[in-house]
């Protein structure tokens, strides 16, 4: 059907409508997807009385910035915000560093134990011990309660660890051999060569990490939950999802029932929870450029194993 | 060869002394950069499964382990026998079984009209956003979610005035609604994520197989069916049987966070079981039970999932 001038063939009538018909659901698919997110974004500037009348709208009609303000005059979710930062940044790091340096180890075909600890790792991901078990040990640790229970249970993923390890078995071995020749030690390579040319790994699963750890709630939920100096966004966010969702069909939320602006129904836990969700969000929009650039690595990796 | 053999290990031994104590102060260096990482598995991954043992007794808080009554299966036998984990089991299932269903079918379509653009930017626009969700949390997408959905959210807003409902629906107090909300929550969340395995086994696919079909007069839809589907089954199938591999996982959070107390009885699922006999009632042996009961049936369905990979030429999957 296509007949060939010079240059590009020509379009029949049918091959048109395909594309039209196929452009058209995409964009349906954009606005559904984007839909949800946008809509809350307005409703979090809009003026909370005004979103009660009418709440499907994708600009605010009446700016406010006053959801926000209320948001943050409220020290418990203020403090949480950067509760969660903390254990994004530490969390991050902490895990990066740890699993690049076991994976070091278990990268140099010498090491007599690599077999051996890669398949006691390798063998966690199959078998777990479960809420329960895990629920036990963080107690009996005594992580129970503590800021640690961020960091320390989620250190080292066997995913990452084999996804790093087969990165840097995958770096010409004379780099290692002609270091170790000049006297320096593992620690010394591992920290001076591999770790800054394993810099594509390491961001991809920073990144990975750091959002894992931004959007977590469940720890929070489950070990800190009675313990209100650790709460994180994510949690507070669940809090005021779950008082949301028990009062559906009932009477008002008596989420921020406390507060003044709520009192004089300057703003509701409706407009609230809109204010809490962007800003739980805007830190993953901001990175989200980045895990882009760097995801594709990390899902091609992710093919590699053992 | 036996020759060369002989010869190394001369060679060997004539170096033997200085090389072997390199040797081991390099093991030694490996050993202290490692150790304490297995020591830190042991500790927060095989310890938990010592912990199995209270499944097989009647633990009480606070007690030494071994010292409890041991109990046998008594614990699994009363988790079969009682109703709700029959319910949760019936709702893990049906989720799960949703989600397989619709999680297949979009992100294949989704994949397969992103291959057919043929504006880069207009694609690149798409799949950008498409898979921005993926990142988001489960609390943040729940919200999302729970506004759309509201009685005066945009769903409602647009189905009556389409004429398709007369009233507003209270979507999330209807018990009916709640498996299909799930399967459509997570193909909002998941489909662009999931498109992309696909998309990137299409450009595997050669170009010349569709040059040859436009002159022999196929049709966009004829390539799809006859090229590019073709072309991705293998990918299909691999996921597919992994997929299975996880069919006790129907998630966890996604009904926690979008459960309202209307609908607990088709939205808990083995996972949400757990945590509620387990953490809230305190009921610690049984919890155990019902948790081991869903790892055991996991992996074997994913060792089987493996076998069967492998049987059909593929490398082993996760």
């Amino acid at each position: 059907m296509t007949t060939t001038t010079f240059g590009r063939p020509k379009r029949s009538a049918a091959d048109l409508l395909f594309d039209i018909c196929n452009t058209v659901f995409l964009l349906v698919l954009l606005v559904l997807t984007l839909y949800p997110v946008l809509n809350t974004l307005a409703v979090s500037f809009n003026q909370a009385q005004d979103t009660v009348r009418d709440s499907t709208f994708l600009w605010p009609r009446e700016f406010t910035t006053l959801n926000y303000s209320t948001l943050f005059q409220d020290g418990l979710i203020y403090h949480a915000f950067f509760i969660s930062v903390a254990r994004t940044l530490l969390g991050t790091v902490s895990s990066v560093f740890c699993t690049a340096m076991l994976a070091y180890t278990l990268s140099r075909k010498e090491y007599v134990l690599r077999g051996p600890i890669s398949f006691i790792f390798i063998f966690t991901m199959y078998f777990s011990g479960g809420l329960i078990p895990t629920y036990m040990l963080i107690k009996n640790l005594h992580l129970y309660g503590t800021f640690w229970v961020y960091v320390i249970p989620g250190l080292i993923g066997a995913f990452n660890l084999i996804v790093m390890r087969s990165f840097m078995e995958g770096l010409p071995e004379s780099l290692v051999e002609s270091a170790q020749i000049d006297g320096a030690t593992h620690f010394s390579i591992f920290l001076r060569i591999i770790l800054p040319l394993s810099l594509p790994v390491i961001a991809t699963i920073a990144l990975f990490v750091a959002v894992g750890q931004w959007n977590s709630w469940f720890d929070t939920f489950l070990y800190n939950s009675s313990n209100i100096n650790l709460s994180t966004l994510q949690y507070e966010l669940m809090k005021k999802l779950q008082s949301a969702n028990m009062s559906v069909g009932g009477t008002a939320e008596s989420a921020f029932a406390s507060s003044k602006n709520i009192q004089a129904n300057i703003v509701t836990p409706a407009s609230i929870r809109a204010a809490i969700t962007v800003v739980a969000t805007v830190p993953i929009i901001v990175v989200y450029p980045f895990l882009q650039k760097y995801f594709v690595t990390g899902l091609t990796l992710g093919g590699v194993k053992e | 060869m036996s020759v060369t053999v002989e010869r190394v290990k001369e060679h060997a031994k004539i170096k033997k002394r200085p090389r072997k104590w390199s040797k081991l102060r390099s093991q030694k260096a490996l050993m202290v950069m490692s150790i304490p990482f297995l020591v830190y598995v042991i500790i927060f991954a095989y310890v938990p499964l010592y912990g199995w043992m209270m499944a097989f007794q009647n633990y009480k808080l606070g007690s030494v382990m071994l010292e409890n009554e041991w109990v046998g299966l008594a614990n699994f036998k009363e988790l079969f026998q009682d109703e709700n984990f029959i319910r949760v089991i019936r709702n893990t299932l049906a989720m799960s079984f949703i989600n397989l269903v619709f999680g297949f079918v979009s992100s294949i379509g989704l994949a397969l009209m992103l291959n057919e653009v043929r504006k880069v930017m207009f694609k690149r626009v798409v799949q950008t956003v498409s898979y921005l969700p993926h990142f988001l949390s489960w609390v943040v997408a729940a919200n999302l979610i729970m506004n759309v959905l509201s009685i005066d959210g945009a769903v409602n807003k647009l189905l009556v005035s389409l004429h398709i409902i007369k009233e507003p629906i209270m979507w999330l107090s209807e018990q009916h609604y709640f498996w299909w909300i799930i399967g459509a929550s997570n193909v909002w969340k998941e489909i662009g994520w999931s498109a992309i395995i696909y998309l990137a086994a299409m450009t595997t696919i050669d170009p010349s197989l569709y040059e040859a079909a436009s002159i022999d007069g196929a049709g966009r839809f004829r390539k799809i069916r006859h090229i590019t589907l073709p072309g991705i089954r293998g990918i299909i199938v691999i996921l597919l049987i992994m997929n299975i591999g996880h069919i006790l996982d129907a998630g966890f959070e996604q009904q926690y966070l979008l459960q309202t107390p209307m609908v607990v009885d088709y939205s808990e699922t083995i996972d949400i079981f757990v945590l509620k006999y387990g953490i809230n009632l305190s009921r610690f042996s049984f919890a155990t039970a019902a948790g081991i009961f869903k790892t055991v049936i996991s992996v074997v369905l994913l060792l089987a999932a493996n076998r069967m990979a492998k049987r059909m030429g593929q490398e082993r999957l996760f």
